[in-house]
């Protein structure tokens, strides 16, 4: 991702409760890529999702940082219709049997 | 004049646009280009980031591209069609701005592939007889604007 902005703020989040649920089948990964915008991946996560805009954040800089992230996850028919809505955004995402 | 934002959320939820002539000039043509590689170029590759695979296996693919692609294609072409028809707008609807959104954000996806742009892209890095260069500025230009209209929705999801 690439930012318009002259500083980057690291927001560091406790891990525990807010992580996304792993138990269930299917993930969808979102993947860095060098176009989308940082601040609009993260109003992405916030408008499909309906993430705080401190969960949405989080998200975008693990993908950032470490190249992806899990951002949703359940039934099949779930994560396709997630994954067609980042498409719609424009995201890099793509899912898989966790 | 241009102290003020290029986009702002107004009270009653539109949002404002003041865009000099030479910028909505962009605005209106860009979008009609890319619709138009969209319908005769569809494999093109510099819209490969427009369609990524959703799954590893070939066949699960295939399936979900019969199930889904039509319906990608279609909002991709409506988006650009709202940005190109209110290019001259000086209001827009939360709607037509979510187009504006996307669509922007398509262009700079297929701009960007071309011009194969990485995160460290910067015009300053240019050498001096770059044919890219003006590409690159508008590529720059379109993210700038993105990030106006970004900005002007980020209040409302604060």
């Amino acid at each position: 991702m690439t930012t318009l902005a002259p500083a980057e703020v690291e927001v560091e989040q406790p891990r525990g409760s807010d992580e996304p649920e792993y138990d269930r089948p299917w993930v969808v990964i979102v993947w860095n890529d060098p176009i989308n915008l940082m601040s609009y991946v993260t109003l992405v996560f916030q408008k499909l999702f309906g993430y705080s805009k401190a969960k949405a954040t989080q998200l975008m800089l693990q993908v950032h940082n470490e190249g992806k992230a899990v951002v949703s996850s359940g039934t099949r028919e779930k994560a396709e219709h997630d994954v067609a809505r980042l498409h719609g955004h424009g995201l890099w995402a793509t899912m898989q049997r966790d | 004049m241009w102290n003020q934002p290029r986009i702002e959320r107004t009270g009653d939820g539109d949002y404002a646009v003041r865009l000099p002539e030479g910028e909505r000039e962009l605005l209106r043509r860009l979008p009609e280009e890319l619709r138009a590689v969209l319908e005769l170029a569809p494999e093109d590759p510099a819209l490969r980031r427009l369609f990524p695979r959703t799954y590893e296996d070939d066949q699960d693919e295939a399936a979900y591209r019969e199930l889904m692609g039509d319906e990608l294609v279609n909002g991709r072409r409506h988006a650009l069609q709202v940005l190109a028809e209110t290019a001259d707008a000086e209001r827009l609807t939360a709607e037509q701005a979510q187009a504006w959104l996307t669509a922007l954000n398509d262009l700079r996806l297929v701009l960007g592939t071309r011009l194969d742009v990485s995160e460290e892209s910067l015009l300053g890095d240019l050498p001096d007889d770059d044919p890219r260069a003006p590409d690159l500025a508008l590529y720059a230009y379109l993210s700038w604007l993105q990030e106006q209209v970004i900005e002007a929705m980020s209040g409302e999801l604060a």
